[in-house]
């Protein structure tokens, strides 16, 4: 099969040639630093919401929560590790009480993203093993209510600066340019989650996914075990978006908890926008559709101010309009492959004879 | 021969219709028998009820000598008591081959083996089996886009590589193209006798499931109507009556 070698080799070319852009972007253009780090946490955004709604088909509303977990455990860790919480958010974010020198800071983000990760896990465990036993839109509702809702509980809680939020420690000075560290962790990121969701889709583990999407009564016949399947797959799809919500945190420095940490009228909604604007259901889809997306936010946000949100609408119509299948989904059904042809299958089978 | 599956007096209503009235029914293994029944009979109820689809309001269902008529749908498939759809149900955006290969046997793998790909056996043996139903050409073709009847073979194949204990096939020849019909019966023999597979079938195809089946039974309006070998069910007047409708 020639047209398979060419597409193998072309798409490790293009992977090859992405992690090349990606190591080089913050230092050819390094105006737009925090643009492209949002980006990248975009793309891990847009994936893991991908994989339990568009490879599983359970379209969440309220994944912006895991994000919100994860900012929130890794500021209180990162504070937490070296200084009294509670005294932290009463101060207001600290002055020249609360100062991080390099190490302190440094082992605060690494261990901060890393319970980050556990937290939104373990969160996905406890809602999920709950909320997917429901499905279709009364998974959507629900979930929408469980991110609205904790950025009321979150607003509620002083220790962590109940409404008037949070702030991620202050960088020391000595680090030099910390945006670039952030930029790094999350092209790490955003590359972690991308290998590992291609390791996971070409195992039976991504077969069954998809199998619970198109037909879940079938699956559960078939004796799959098809609940704890879920909640695998969004613990998965939690921890990386707990990991995004650490970064993403500490690159806005404010976690403020119902427009910054749980914002579902924005971040929330636009990492389902990415997703199905790239092509739902596909690997490369989510990732398209992140660098898309914050191309135009950015341009709208730059030439169209006032009229961004509007602008933004347009563009959601018109991808539902002309591209209801994502650019991905429309590429493939444009140019995709075709069915194998009878010589093809004789050899299949004569090859496997003895 | 002892029995695989036996059905005790099970009755299962919906509101005032008793869809399923005290049915008692034997299947032994490695054998063949079928269900007969004029349409609303609570031929394929009965199959829901014994795959664990609904709770059954009375009665018991021994799979195995297991009672398995509190067990859920996942529970009783990991069994190895497998059925078909009437109507074919087959992962639909996924191709033929990836709808074969998700349907290994599970209940000899444990979650850990979800996180491995298919391996060469799976893919031989998923491909021999489409082979087998005569859909190889078709691998790569999305399930959702193959024919009614394609989708029945498929849906049968599925079942074939789950390995399972007993099979319950839902009306296999509906929907399917004559000419295959004798191919379809023929593969079912031979995975009943090369096998040792159990089979039972509903079917409307009289031939055909007097062909296939050593033993018939035959519900009517919710009820066991008759049973026996399929001479004696053909020629019995009260089998004739339901289908014609003076019952």
């Amino acid at each position: 099969m020639p047209h398979a070698k060419i597409f193998g080799s072309s798409r490790s070319l293009l992977v090859a040639g992405l992690i090349g852009l990606g190591l080089l972007a913050p230092l050819v253009a390094p105006g737009h630093q925090s643009q492209l780090t949002e980006l990248l946490l975009f793309i891990v955004f847009a994936l893991a919401w991908d994989l339990v709604g568009g490879q599983m088909g359970y379209n969440s509303f309220g994944n912006v929560l895991f994000v919100g977990v994860g900012m929130y455990a890794s500021a209180i860790v990162q504070v937490g590790l070296f200084y009294d919480v509670g005294r932290y958010t009463e101060a207001k974010g600290g002055g020249t009480q609360f100062l991080f020198d390099v190490p302190q800071f440094l082992t605060g983000l690494g261990f901060g993203i890393l319970v980050a990760a556990i937290m939104a896990g373990l969160v996905a465990l406890l809602l999920g093993s709950l909320v997917l036993r429901m499905r279709g839109h009364y998974f959507a509702i629900c979930t929408l209510g469980l991110g609205i809702a904790a950025g009321q509980v979150a607003a509620g809680i002083p220790w962590i600066g109940g409404g008037s939020g949070m702030l991620t420690p202050n960088p020391p000075a000595a680090l030099g340019d910390v945006g670039l560290l952030l930029y790094y962790l999350a092209l790490l990121l955003a590359l972690a989650t991308f290998a590992t969701f291609t390791w996971l889709l070409s195992t039976r583990f991504g077969l069954a996914l998809n199998a619970i999407r198109d037909d879940e009564d079938k699956a559960d016949a078939m004796g799959l075990a098809t609940h704890g399947i879920k909640v695998t797959a969004w613990v998965i799809a939690a921890c990386f978006l707990g990991a995004a919500g650490a970064i993403y945190g500490n690159l806005v420095r404010f976690i403020d908890p119902t427009q910054t940490a749980f914002a579902g009228a924005t971040i929330g909604v636009w990492m389902i926008l990415m997703a199905l604007l790239g092509g739902s259901g596909t690997l490369l889809g989510p990732v398209v559709g992140a660098v898309v997306f914050q191309l135009f936010k950015e341009l709208f946000w730059t030439y169209l101010l006032g009229w961004q949100r509007v602008a933004l609408g347009v563009l959601i119509v018109a991808v539902a309009v002309f591209f209801p299948d994502g650019i991905v989904g429309f590429a493939r059904t444009r140019f995709g492959r075709g069915q194998r042809s009878e010589e093809d299958t004789a050899a299949a089978l004569k090859e496997k004879a003895p | 021969m002892t029995a695989i599956l036996e059905v005790e007096a099970l009755t299962k209503t919906f509101g005032g219709v008793v869809a399923n009235d005290r049915i008692s029914l034997e299947v032994p293994e490695g054998t063949i028998v079928g269900l007969i029944g004029p349409n609303g009979s609570g031929k394929t109820t009965l199959f829901n009820a014994i795959t664990g689809a609904h709770p059954i309001d009375a009665g018991r269902v021994r799979f195995q000598g297991r009672e398995i008529s509190t067990l859920l749908t996942q529970a009783i498939a990991r069994r190895g008591l497998i059925r078909t759809f009437q109507q074919p149900r087959v992962y639909r955006r996924m191709t033929a081959a990836d709808n074969m290969l998700l349907s290994t046997n599970v209940r000899k793998l444990g979650l850990a083996s979800l996180f491995a790909a298919a391996g060469t056996k799976e893919r031989e043996r998923a491909l021999e089996l489409l082979d087998f139903v005569g859909l190889a050409d078709k691998r790569d073709t999305r399930a959702g886009d193959l024919s009614f009847g394609q989708q029945k073979l498929l849906e049968l194949a599925m079942a074939l590589m789950n390995d399972p204990e007993m099979l319950l096939l839902d009306e296999p020849t509906a929907g399917i193209n004559p000419t295959l019909i004798d191919r379809l019966v023929d593969r079912l023999k031979t995975v009943n006798r090369e096998r040792g597979l159990t089979l039972l079938i509903i079917e409307h195809n009289m031939p055909v499931i007097m062909g296939l089946a050593a033993h018939i039974y035959c519900l009517a309006h919710g009820r066991l109507l008759a049973e026996g070998p399929p001479q004696a069910v053909r020629s019995d007047a009260r089998v004739i009556d339901a289908y014609l409708g003076a019952a």
